[in-house]
């Protein structure tokens, strides 16, 4: 029972925060067409801001100033460099995204340094929320899964119910009459990349702490949300929240298992012996998306809830 | 019969323009690398000439799927891992003697190298060629990091963090080579670097070599035609998996050792740098990438602890201003000189290096006095006897004034050829 209620909780905080990640880098996919490699090297830059920010003066302003910084930033990259890439073709565009988080990575290494940086947990949400069978859980978590669902609630009312969002949906499907109608669509297309951008900083701001904050996140973070976004299906939002959540919980219930497979499957006759059957069920969690990836590959190719390819 | 038709057989190229163009080249190549030992180089040379070797048929082998197939994957370095894997497992039966192997000189360990990437590239290309294009690249992605993984849980076969080792010096000697010293382990890998490029040029020769460019191209039309897209870039995808195999036998004999790191995301990202760089439009492109980006990574690194900063502004550059590569500059190089005006593009092209140059140098001095504060040991970085601190207003000018001329001068050039 604890291990089911924690790893739920915990599931759903993560799965939260991958999603947090996911919806902009969804969002961006959906519009240009490009799947941006550097999108966990943005969520890096976020953590990173945080801390500068935090350290000089509080959490709670870094946590509105450091995603409006990693957005700007991602703006800037859209209208100087995807865009000159653009004619080149997607591929183009995904290899500029991807030398981009080799130079981020490596900028991040100057300024900040080589090793972890010390952001922590804001004092004022360092407590227990509760404690549940002798266990506590953190206050910060019940925060991040707020800001997380705040942050749904508020992407959903902007794209369905204003007029903002009512353009971008349009120039996502027809690029071409939007501009006609007069709208600056490249206008649009730097916008979204800064807002996606800004959603993955805001991650990193709530992720920094709870995980570690040094160079290596990054890359850490990044293939996890690529399975997130290709379980979903590429390019819908819903798919998204959806993996994310089942990627979540599958983690953090494989974490808590510590059952080796000649425990499990020992009625077949697998012993501690082989080497398949030393292999605990904890120790997988790591490979577990990338082994949902591989199964959703095979059995639904256009994962969850993507559209079927002609 | 009208003059202005002509038989398909007068387009054809001369028995000469065929030589030239196909045969002359390859056996140039071969006659610099049968060349080089004659200059009698130095062991820094040949470890370093071998890793290139390695490097060039690992590179085109990422070719045959990127630039011939239009495949982008991340995840290529698998199968020269899981190649490399399987030949240094032959290379130790071989010392064991079992079986057959016992029979089976270390020469040919690379044979089984391609066997091994080519079978991992059956597997594993089974369900990831279904697609292509961004789907196809997080594919490969994910499997990378799942193969990666696994690695660390299958010690019998990847032998764990210390990998797998093995001694070259054993089993039956081919053309007198015991394989010891490094100058006989040149002549291996020469042999080894002229055959995969032979073969892989060979491939795309073949019909299913230009069917791989004409699926790249357009998949539909070659639905059209009777050919299935998705088994044209499944068969492309297992050679290209033998021949990044056949790199990985190369390097299990050269270095002796195998460690799960040959296959994570890193040596995979490295081998997409190489052939984007080099120019995957042309066949020689990665040759030129791996040369060029070997000697950076082992000559650049032993100067500045932030090469891996120039390789990502280096990538970017070609990424946003030459996306045909070194190849693309060099043969666009060739073809403008020869074209009229020659003075004038000779002229342009000059003062494009110059910018290029200028801005190249404000970015070392920012990159080098950022580094040096960032370690914040005190030192200074100290070019041509000048002393260059962050606090010092001379960095600053040797950042800004070089970087904001060269980037007139180039933008001067381009605007002078389309005023043309």
């Amino acid at each position: 029972m604890e291990t089911i209620v924690f790893g739920l909780l915990n599931g759903v905080s993560y799965g939260l925060l991958l999603f947090m990640l996911s919806s902009g880098l969804t969002l961006i996919f959906s519009m240009m067409g490009v799947l941006n490699f550097a999108h966990a090297a943005f969520y890096m830059l976020g953590a990173y801001f945080a801390f500068t920010i935090t350290g000089s003066t509080s959490f709670w302003i870094a946590l509105f100033i450091a995603p409006v910084l990693v957005g700007l930033i991602g703006a800037v990259v859209e209208r100087f460099g995807l865009r000159r890439v653009h004619p080149n073709g997607h591929v183009a565009e995904l290899l500029f995204t991807f030398g981009l988080a080799y130079l981020i990575e490596e900028i991040v290494k100057i300024v900040y340094g080589k090793t972890a940086v010390d952001y922590r947990v804001p004092d004022l949400l360092n407590f227990a929320a509760f404690e549940l069978y002798g266990a506590s859980f953190p206050a910060y978590r019940i925060f991040v899964i707020f800001i997380a669902v705040a942050m749904l609630v508020g992407l959903w009312f902007l794209l369905k119910r204003t007029r903002a969002g009512l353009i971008i949906q349009a120039a996502l499907t027809h690029p071409h009459m939007v501009g006609h109608l007069g709208h600056n669509v490249p206008f649009i297309f730097m916008m979204v990349f800064g807002i996606g951008c800004a959603l993955a900083g805001l991650a990193g701001v709530m992720a920094g702490n709870i995980f570690v904050t040094d160079p290596a996140m990054a890359v850490q973070m990044g293939p996890i949300v690529f399975v997130v976004v290709v379980v979903g299906g590429i390019g819908s939002l819903e798919g998204a929240f959806l993996a994310s959540l089942l990627i979540g919980l599958l983690q953090n219930f494989a974490v808590g298992i510590n059952l080796k497979f000649a425990e499990i499957f020992g009625f077949l006759g697998m012993t501690d012996l082989s080497e398949v059957g030393r292999i605990s069920v904890s120790s997988l969690a790591p490979v577990l998306p990338f082994l949902l990836l591989v199964l959703i590959l095979i059995f639904r190719p256009q994962g969850l809830m993507g559209e079927k390819e002609l | 019969m009208s003059d202005t038709t002509r038989g398909f057989a007068d387009l054809a190229p001369s028995t000469g323009a065929k030589f030239r163009q196909r045969t002359l080249p390859i056996l140039i190549f071969a006659a610099i690398l049968f060349a080089i030992p004659m200059a009698g180089p130095s062991r820094t040379f040949y470890t370093l000439a071998h890793q290139m070797g390695i490097n060039i048929v690992f590179a085109l082998s990422y070719n045959m799927i990127l630039g011939k197939g239009g495949l982008l994957s991340f995840g290529h370095a698998v199968y020269f891992g899981l190649g490399g894997y399987l030949a240094m497992h032959a290379m130790n039966w071989i010392e064991d003697g079992v079986g057959i192997w016992g029979a089976i000189p270390m020469f040919f360990l690379p044979l089984v190298g391609f066997a091994g990437g080519a079978l991992a590239g059956a597997i594993i290309g089974w369900p990831s060629c279904r697609k292509a294009g961004t789907t196809f690249a997080m594919i490969s992605l994910g499997v990378a990091e799942l193969i990666f993984a696994a690695a660390f849980m299958f010690d019998s076969f990847f032998g764990g963090e210390q990998g797998i080792s093995g001694d070259r010096m054993n089993g039956i000697e081919l053309f007198g080579l015991s394989m010891g010293p490094i100058d006989e382990v040149y002549w291996f890998i020469a042999f080894w670097t002229v055959v995969g490029v032979i073969g892989m040029w060979a491939f795309t020769r073949t019909p299913l070599g230009k069917l791989s460019e004409a699926t790249r191209d357009n998949a539909q039309r070659v639905q059209f035609i009777g050919y299935n897209p998705q088994r044209v870039r499944y068969l492309v995808f297992i050679f290209a998996g033998g021949f990044a195999g056949l790199a990985g036998g190369m390097a299990a004999v050269n270095y002796e050792i195998f460690t799960p790191d040959a296959l994570s995301l890193v040596p995979s990202g490295f081998v997409l740098i190489m052939a984007y760089v080099g120019g995957i439009t042309y066949f020689v492109g990665p040759i030129f990438g791996a040369i060029l980006l070997t000697y950076m990574q082992s000559m650049l690194s032993d100067f500045t602890e932030a090469w891996l900063l120039y390789l990502g502004v280096l990538f970017i550059a070609i990424v946003m201003f030459a996306p045909r590569g070194i190849a693309g500059v060099v043969f666009g190089f060739l073809d403008g000189v020869r074209g009229e005006n020659p003075g004038r593009y000779f002229g342009r092209w000059i003062m494009r290096l110059v910018g290029i140059l200028l801005m190249l140098m404000g970015l070392i001095v920012l990159v080098e006095v950022s580094v040096r504060w960032s370690n914040g040991y005190g030192e200074v970085y100290e070019p041509f006897g000048l002393h260059l601190g962050h606090g010092n207003v001379l960095s600053w000018l040797l950042v800004i004034l070089p970087a904001v001329a060269g980037v007139w001068l180039t933008r001067f050039a381009s605007k002078e050829e389309e005023g043309q």
